[in-house]
């Protein structure tokens, strides 16, 4: 059966300044149909919805509704085609209730009658199997609720092509399947869904078709029934990758760094690392795994010489003396005065590693600017380092005098790892490096990691995708809501058991941050 | 579709933000506001005061450089202006605002007083000079240290605290102004004789300028190209990747302020012993804030801050003596004077984004 083509996009062109974010995009979708965008990080989905949803205005191109072309300029030009976009940040007023939110904005003649709004709500939440209860506040919701709200909000509008932008990011996998369900039944109902994602088992699982997108460009749209995870990668990457990392057999192991019995608390005053207990040994990646929020950032903080410790000790072992050094309650600075050679990729790359407005030069001095007793700065070596590091990593970037927050994530972060690398640690800490990377620049992450590992380094990896630390790690710690849950062994341990020792303590903090990406 | 209410629709026109353009293109778009900012101001010439608006700028352009002695004030002026946006730009930079140049040129000017007063008829020239520099120095790099102290010790907001301490300032100086003045409590300040800066190939204010000047270029090269200058680039851009690095953070905060401090210590110096051998509550005159817009126009850039200040200090001049003349209300001046800054201000808005004309969807699909 051949269904109406509900949205047609021919052509479609975007471009911020000199960087072509859409090119001559073009794709489909009928009623009746889940279509998935599928594309890396940076390759233009979000923004090419943007424009179907008026928030962008494209450079060039047409779109169609059904079969008619229309012009979208604003959002309310796309709530008259009957559009609705569901958007990765959700936009809700907390102190309002359900149908409050759902109701927001609408003109409607007939004045204000909040009990009729809730009984059209709760006809469409029977329709499609939603659960929402209409009076609850949003501040009590989950993200899981909160993203109900925000479908309805659009169904309510009587939109008929929903777009739902990376839907599962937040979602935890049981609510997934639940979301999954829900579109499913939507679809039955003859709504055109289109979601944006780069989850290759969930383009699998729900969607009919797969329009790819790499870098802007349009490759093509597939069926789901006639693809592959391999061939929609080979898509998506524009070569085939094998996504295999090599783990070498960790040799000469010895402790380096001892964490003993941490506890230290946030400024709530509420404990975010209760007696934390772990070695990290000389040329083997320690793994840490658990439900963001749940202490990891601050972990690796207490080592790095930048949280308050409530209690305990964290031990260096010098490789080189063979002397024990304390490292509590040494500031960043005297720990390198020390001698010991810490390095840290944090999180945050662009508001704490690197500083955005900064050139690739000034950002390398970051670490070593106080060399030396002249006043001035010395440019000479960074800009050489920044050289070898552009040169070594592949870093695109126009040049070593560029500011880094124009570059992309990926080259953001092979600065970042290439200038704590470039000191020669014999600790490496490393927070989610390969967090919005795409996979090329993930698997050189990766393979930097392993080189350390191999030259004797000390690698500590806190990692969110659980097959990644599978793949890479040679024991993988596992912490809960502050506290050790548990070790196991990055060789022989299945994903399921690490996952259950991640809820184990429970309560992590979930409700802001993405959580367990189990499939990712 | 209709190719005409395409055009019409509000989606004819769209904004982009720009990338990296050219710097004379950049120039150009300045220049070219510039023009279309006196464009503006002679139609509301015409309509508010029936002037003939080129002979306006006439007077205003005579107003400002018209004869020799005219043109020492205004680089004076712009001396003074420049120096205490000197004085503010390593604390904006910082990302601490510092409001408060006002007070801290005032006691800068109190301390040289004090001097001048007390210690005039005991030192030899050069030696009270010296002394009357220190002390104006250290006068107001204390007046910057006291909201930067509160700020690291009880992370007090800075914006509240300096502005409050330019009127305690205010307040003492308008004391010691009755009590020194030529008859005690008249009011007329009194002309302070000793320990007065010397003129230099007979010009009476060349020494302000040249002082200025090398402050300037050390301001420059002490931004740019020293260590303590990247730890206030640092500190200012982000807090967090300053402690990552092991910055202490409360000493560059500490530090900066004194040194904010201090150079607007040097402008009240000059002022008093260079400019006005009098001190009155007047003295600073509005600078103290003229100068964050002098350093924020010029992206915190001293060497083009020697260009702000004396466009500010020009059209400042420039418009005083169009009312003068004209016997205008000195309401007109400002308002000129706020039309062009206006205009060169939003001038910046292009260079950061370009205004697109949509071409209409039929001609994408031929």
């Amino acid at each position: 059966m051949e269904q109406k083509i509900a949205l047609e996009l021919k052509n479609i062109t975007k471009s911020f300044g000199s960087v072509v974010a859409n090119k001559n995009v073009s794709l489909q979708v009928r009623k009746g149909e889940i279509l998935s965008i599928l594309g890396e990080n940076g390759s233009g989905k979000t923004t090419l919805m943007n424009m179907v949803s008026g928030i962008y205005y494209p450079d060039s191109g047409q779109m169609f509704i059904d079969g008619q072309e229309v012009e979208i300029a604003s959002p309310k030009d796309a709530f008259n085609y009957k559009i609705g976009m569901i958007h990765q940040h959700f936009k809700l007023v907390d102190v309002f209730s359900a149908a409050e939110n759902i109701v927001l904005g609408l003109e409607d003649e007939k004045g204000f009658d909040l009990p009729a709004y809730v009984e059209k709500i709760k006809e469409i939440t029977e329709q499609y199997g939603f659960e929402l209860d209409p009076y609850k506040k949003i501040y009590e919701m989950s993200v899981s609720e909160k993203q109900t709200v925000e479908i309805i909000k659009v169904l309510f509008r009587g939109a008929d092509i929903l777009i739902l932008d990376e839907p599962t990011a937040v979602l935890t996998p049981q609510e997934t399947l639940k979301l999954f369900a829900v579109l499913r039944n939507m679809r039955e109902s003859g709504k055109a869904i289109i979601i944006i994602t780069h989850k290759l088992h969930e383009v699998l699982s729900l969607s009919d078709s797969v329009a790819v997108l790499r870098k802007g460009e349009y490759i093509g749209t597939v069926k789901t029934a006639e693809t592959n995870e391999s061939q929609l990668t080979e898509m998506m990457v524009g070569k085939k990758i094998s996504l295999n990392i090599e783990r070498s057999e960790p040799v000469n192991c010895s402790d380096r760094i001892v964490v003993d019995k941490i506890s230290c608390v946030n400024r709530e005053g509420i404990k975010v690392l209760d007696d934390v207990s772990f070695t990290a040994r000389s040329g083997e990646i320690l793994g840490i795994a658990g439900i963001a929020g749940s202490g990891q950032r601050e972990l690796l903080e207490s080592i790095a010489g930048l949280q308050h410790l409530t209690s305990g000790e964290v031990l260096y072992h010098d490789p080189k003396t063979g002397k024990e050094e304390r490292l509590r309650d040494k500031t960043p600075l005297e720990i390198r005065q020390m001698g010991v050679r810490l390095a840290f990729v944090p999180e945050d790359r662009l508001g704490m590693g690197l500083v955005g407005n900064m050139d690739i030069v000034d950002n390398m001095m970051l670490r070593s600017y106080k060399k030396g007793k002249s006043v001035f700065l010395q440019r000479k070596a960074p800009k050489s380092l920044a050289d070898e590091i552009i040169d070594r990593l592949e870093v695109v970037t126009p040049s070593a005098n560029t500011p880094v927050r124009r570059l992309s994530g990926g080259n953001v972060q092979k600065i970042l790892v290439g200038r704590e690398i470039a000191s020669s640690p014999t600790v490496l800490m490393a927070a989610y490096p390969v967090r919005g990377l795409d996979i090329n620049s993930s698997y050189t992450i990766y393979n930097l990691l392993n080189e350390q590992k191999q030259k004797g380094v000390a690698v500590i990896f806190v990692g969110e995708d659980l097959d990644v630390l599978l793949e890479l790690c040679d024991r993988i710690l596992v912490i809960g809501g502050g506290k050790i849950a548990g070790t196991v062994d990055g060789r022989t341990a299945t994903k399921e058991e690490i996952g259950l020792l991640m809820t184990k303590t429970g309560h992590g903090d979930i409700s802001d941050e993405r959580g367990v990406n189990t499939n990712e | 579709m209709n190719n005409l209410l395409t055009m019409l629709s509000p989606s004819a026109l769209h904004i982009a933000k720009r990338d990296d353009i050219v710097w004379w293109k950049a120039w150009i778009i300045r220049i070219v506001s510039v023009v279309f900012a006196l464009i503006v101001c002679g139609v509301i010439t015409i309509a508010l005061t029936k002037l003939n608006p080129v002979k306006m700028y006439m007077t205003m352009i005579e107003g400002a450089v018209g004869t020799p002695r005219l043109v020492w004030n205004l680089l004076q002026n712009t001396a003074i202006l420049l120096c205490i946006s000197l004085a503010v730009t390593p604390a904006f930079k910082m990302r601490f605002w510092n409001i408060g140049a006002e007070g801290q040129v005032l006691v800068g000017g109190l301390a040289t007083a004090t001097c001048m007063i007390f210690l005039g008829e005991s030192l030899p020239t050069p030696l009270l000079i010296l002394v009357m520099a220190i002390t104006s120095i250290a006068a107001g790099a204390l007046w910057g240290l006291v909201p930067a102290y509160f700020k690291t010790r009880f992370n007090s907001n800075e914006t509240l605290f300096t502005l409050m301490m330019n009127y305690i300032a205010i307040q003492i100086v308008a004391y010691f102004t009755l009590e020194w003045s030529v008859h005690k409590g008249s009011g007329t300040p009194r002309t302070l004789e000793f320990g007065q800066l010397p003129m230099l190939f007979g010009q009476k204010y060349l020494i302000n300028i040249l002082i200025v000047i090398v402050l300037t270029v050390i301001m420059y090269i002490y931004l740019k190209y020293s260590k303590q200058g990247y730890e206030i680039s640092v500190v200012g851009e982000s807090e967090n990747t300053a402690k990552y690095i092991g910055i202490n953070v409360k000493k560059v905060v500490l530090r900066t302020m004194a040194i904010s401090g201090a150079i607007c210590g040097i402008a009240g110096f000059l002022l008093v012993a260079g400019t006005d051998h009098s001190l009155k509550s007047e003295t600073a005159g509005g600078r103290g804030f003229t100068a964050i817009m002098v350093s924020w126009l010029a992206k915190f850039n001293p060497v083009f801050m020697i260009v702000t200040s004396l466009l500010i200090v020009f059209l400042e001049k420039g418009a005083s003596k169009i009312s003068e003349v004209y016997r205008l209300n000195p309401s007109f001046s400002d308002i000129i004077t706020g039309i062009i800054i206006f205009f060169i201000i939003g001038s910046e808005f292009f260079i950061n984004y370009t205004v697109k004309i949509n071409k209409t969807s039929k001609e994408g699909s031929k």
